[in-house]
């Protein structure tokens, strides 16, 4: 690997590169699906390859290859200076780096079980048991089970002189039941919706999640929301598990801080954001009761890593403080734009081939004082929302509208009946400025979503969310209702 | 580039390790992407990659590995892997087989002019583009890909196909003071054929067009989709059910529903991989050639689309849309097409006494797949009309509704087809689409 680096990095400044960088990456994943009792996929892949980055007079280059040897290293680095030169010739100002020291190290993430040691006979005979109990009511027409696991092995150099190895290990896993009956179709999932959950650890993360133990349940709930009401159509207050705020963090949070977004290099394609620059340090995001921290150094987080993929170390920025809006996810490039001292550290790439962009690391709501049952107990009209179903939301980040799984009534401080369809919509900064009600830390969980696209080419990006239930006044809800 | 001879070569020395049944595919290619924000151009990328995937079978039990290495070692282990994979697996009562050769048309999709486009070629069409919206003071963002791909497939049952194809697309969002936003795009195989000039002219108007929105309502609307906006409705129907997969497992909103009216009588799409006007797909990644699939005709449902999974399953045959990978998505309709109608867009607007003109939608996604409700939001050039004319640019608004519900409901058909995603859609105008919330530009 070393070879490869050094002789681009020699390659692309011999060619003019001002700066340069390189990643050689291996990556291995495998995934076992079980469908309605069969194991329907068991798949192995690995991937290997370098992109070389450079800046040339004062433009952006990047260039990749699968072919790992010295001879097409140094003709990618000089692809990417003439990528980078033809770039400049429409630009508007040279690009400025903010400072960053030169790190060098190795670094690997803690886990108990390497999950690509664990028999593979022993991981398809729990998915399959779950799939089983999953089985178990006739209504229950698919019954899903998977697990995966990724392991990258990231080398970075640049010509500043960084030369960081990280070895990062992720583990996941879920079920899900899809009830059908008639012309109605209801999904329940454990422990969340669309694959499950993830967390850079080990194959013990799996077993953790104990899913036979959970799967009756889950196919009970989906064969119980064939028959339950919809949900009507009404203004209340909202409380939302762990589950489904984790993403209306991400989409209403992590993606508008993204500050690439925010200076309209995203414009064409995901959007721009709302939390314009001038906003930063007095709008008020939300409620007093929300501080949200974007944290690549929380152990085991889905979006944590020693350095990010500039060689800029992994940490703890302060998004929003008591409702207050104060700060972005930074590259050196906009940080350096910005007027800030450093880099936030959030340059990821999804593989060697991509080039690293702005991505989320582990963006949090902090905990608040509350219990989930204090919280019901003290709404006197209200809905409690689990598991995601459908999310959308505008390219600026303001007007949303989710899809959960179920929604249970809540009267006068008590669960009542359960709700099919439930969806509920807002605008950004009013939804959360509705908040008043947090889950203490005991009921706080990080949340890990393996698969958020950004970018052109596409990339999915691993990132976290650390939540505990909230509760939201006067929430719009019942949307699907309206329209029928 | 590999070409014909040398990728069906490593297709056959990767069989050849082979301990029993397996398909074994090929996929090569080179892209670049230029990128651009603000007036400049901001990411600017190169790629090359392969990929070699092994499905192995033994008896019912499969398998599946990739590598993105052609190294003689590397192909042998990837196969070993995806046998040894094979051998941990249950039984699958479901699989009878790999598919068996049949004919493949010869259709080619290609150009040497795209294939081989170089990033200062890039960067000046680019830069047509963004000195055409500078001129109108109009900022410009977007990109142009270009690229070439190969895909080549071969099983023990006597498949051998290869294709290779070249793509290149452009897009802007013009975006002017005063909140105003345009889109545009074009595709095309060979780069000759995009149009820089017309694709800023488009994406600089409508951005010029919808300064300062005014707001609007959420409610009932007569709309004018234009085919970037139509798509959606055309891609999420492909995949919330026209599937076999979906229909087996009784989550379509096919089943139970052949032969019967599922939307209008003006309503007639199909999937046809060889129809020049979308994608040319000559084959799955099974290397079953692509049949033409008639879905819905005059408003009737007609039939879903099938890997060899699938199909043999209900003793058919495969229709040649599997998605490939590791096999867990079933088939898709990757390329469809809705019938035109004979309507201009102008010829749209002049016939609406009020409503609005939606350029397109962003993020959009599911709520209930069987009544094929989605949502999701306008964007880049929502306009009033009214009386027959454009009256004005509105705010963005956010719709909810059933996407057949809304074919249902077509009182005009665009004439000019469009090649959208996976989709070739012209403009439609429906009665009464649903908008459920607005926003704030």
């Amino acid at each position: 690997m070393h070879e490869i680096t050094e002789a681009a990095l020699a390659r692309a400044q011999e060619a003019g590169a001002s700066y340069a960088d390189i990643r050689v990456i291996r990556r291995q994943h495998e995934g076992i699906q079980v469908k309605n009792g069969k194991v329907e996929s068991l798949a192995g892949e690995e991937e290997y390859g370098f992109g070389v980055r450079v800046i040339a007079d004062g433009a952006w280059g990047f260039a990749s290859s699968f072919q790992a040897d010295r001879e097409e290293a140094e003709r990618v680095a000089e692809i990417a200076v003439r990528i980078a030169r033809a770039s400049a010739r429409w630009k508007q100002e040279d690009v400025a780096l903010a400072p960053e020291p030169a790190a060098t190290g190795v670094f690997e993430s803690p886990l108990e079980k390497d999950p690509f040691e664990v028999p593979l006979e022993e991981k398809i005979s729990l998915l399959l048991d779950a799939d089983r109990i999953l089985r178990q009511r006739p209504e229950v027409k698919v019954a899903e089970a998977e697990m995966n696991f990724f392991r990258d092995h990231i080398l970075f150099a640049s010509s500043e002189g960084a030369c960081i190895e990280q070895i990062k290990i992720e583990s996941g896993a879920g079920v899900s039941a899809t009830a059908v009956e008639g012309e109605e179709v209801q999904r329940r999932s454990y422990p969340c919706s669309f694959g499950g959950d993830y967390a850079t650890a080990g194959y013990e993360f799996v077993e953790n999640w104990d899913l036979p133990a959970n799967a009756e349940w889950v196919a009970k709930e989906a064969v119980e929301l064939l028959h339950a009401p919809q949900c009507p159509p009404d203004t209340l207050d909202l409380i939302l598990e762990g589950s489904i705020l984790a993403l209306q963090v991400h989409e209403s949070c992590g993606h508008p801080i993204e500050l690439d977004r925010v200076f309209g290099t995203e414009a064409s394609y995901a959007g721009t954001s709302f939390l314009t620059t001038d906003k930063l340090g007095s709008f008020q995001y939300g409620s007093e009761q929300v501080n949200i921290v974007a944290d690549a150094t929380i152990p085991h987080g889905l979006g944590s890593f020693f350095y990010d993929d500039e060689g800029v170390v992994a940490q703890r920025v302060q998004i929003v403080s008591e409702g207050l809006f104060t700060g972005y996810l930074s590259s050196r490039e906009t940080a350096a734009r910005l007027g800030l001292e450093r880099s936030g550290g959030a340059m990821r790439a999804d593989g060697w081939n991509r080039l690293p962009i702005i991505r989320m690391t582990n963006i949090n709501l902090e905990p608040g004082d509350w219990t989930l049952d204090d919280i019901i107990g003290e709404t006197k009209r209200g809905m409690l929302m689990q598991d995601i179903v459908s999310w959308s939301i505008d390219d600026k980040r303001l007007n949303f509208q989710f899809g959960c799984e179920v929604a249970r009534e809540i009267t006068d401080g008590s669960l009542g009946k359960i709700y099919k369809n439930p969806t509920y919509t807002g605008i950004t900064y009013e939804f959360w400025g509705g908040c008043d009600a947090i889950a203490s830390e005991d009921e706080w969980r990080l949340w890990g979503i393996p698969n958020c696209g950004k970018g052109e080419p596409g990339q999915a990006a691993h990132v976290g969310h650390g939540v505990s239930a909230a509760r939201f006044r006067n929430v719009r809800v019942g949307l699907m209702e309206e329209q029928a | 580039m590999i070409g014909k001879e040398a990728a069906l070569r490593i297709l056959m020395d990767a069989l050849s390790h082979a301990g029993g049944t397996a398909q074994v595919a090929l996929s090569s290619g080179e892209s670049g992407l230029t990128r651009y924000a603000n007036s400049v151009i901001h990411q600017n990328v190169s790629e090359r990659n392969v990929g070699l995937s092994v499905r192995a079978v033994v008896g019912k039990k499969i398998g599946y590995a990739r590598t993105n290495s052609l190294e003689k070692e590397a192909v042998k282990a990837t196969v070993e892997k995806a046998f040894r994979f094979a051998s941990f697996q249950q039984e699958n009562p479901d699989f009878v087989s790999l598919p068996g050769p049949r004919p493949v048309p010869e259709a080619e999709d290609f150009s040497e002019e795209t294939a081989s486009v170089t990033p200062e070629r890039r960067a000046d069409l680019a830069g047509k583009v963004l000195a055409l919206a500078r001129k109108s003071s109009v900022g410009a963002a977007g990109a142009l890909s270009t690229g070439y791909g190969e895909y080549a497939v071969a099983n023990s049952l006597g498949i051998a196909a290869y294709h290779r194809s070249a793509s290149a697309h452009m897009s802007l969002v013009g975006i002017a003071e005063d909140g105003g936003f345009g889109y545009a795009d074009r595709m095309a195989s060979d780069i000759a054929r995009i149009d820089a000039d017309g694709l800023a002219e488009e994406g600089v108007r409508r951005a010029l067009d919808s300064r300062n929105p005014a707001d609007i309502a959420p409610g009932e609307y007569d709309v004018v989709l234009l085919p970037y906006a139509a798509a959606d409705l055309l891609e999420f129907l492909g995949y919330l059910g026209f599937s076999a997969l979906a229909v087996q497992e009784e989550r379509s909103f096919l089943c139970g529903k052949f032969g019967r009216k599922v939307c209008g009588d003006n309503i007639t799409i199909w999937d046809d991989g060889l129809d020049s006007r979308g994608r040319i797909t000559p084959f799955d990644p099974e290397g079953v050639p692509k049949q033409r699939v008639d879905l819905i005709t005059r408003g009737v449902a007609q039939a879903c689309v099938y890997d060899s999974y699938t199909a043999y399953k209900e003793g058919k045959e495969s229709t040649g849309h599997g998605s490939g990978g590791a096999g867990t998505w079933g088939p898709y309709p990757g390329n469809m097409l809705l019938e035109p109608g004979s309507a201009t867009v102008e010829e749209m607007i002049a016939s609406t006494g009020e409503g609005l003109l939606v350029t397109r939608f962003h993020y959009t996604n599911v709520i209930h797949p069987i009544q094929t409700i989605i949502t999701g939001m306008t964007r880049d050039g929502t306009f009033r009309i009214e009386n027959g004319k454009i009256a004005g640019p509105v705010r963005n608004l956010r719709f909810t509704e059933s996407a057949l519900g809304a074919l249902s409901r077509v009182e005009t058909i665009g004439r000019d087809m469009k090649l959208q995603g996976s989709a070739c859609v012209p403009a439609l105008k429906i009665k009464g689409f649903r908008f459920t919330g607005a926003t704030e530009f």
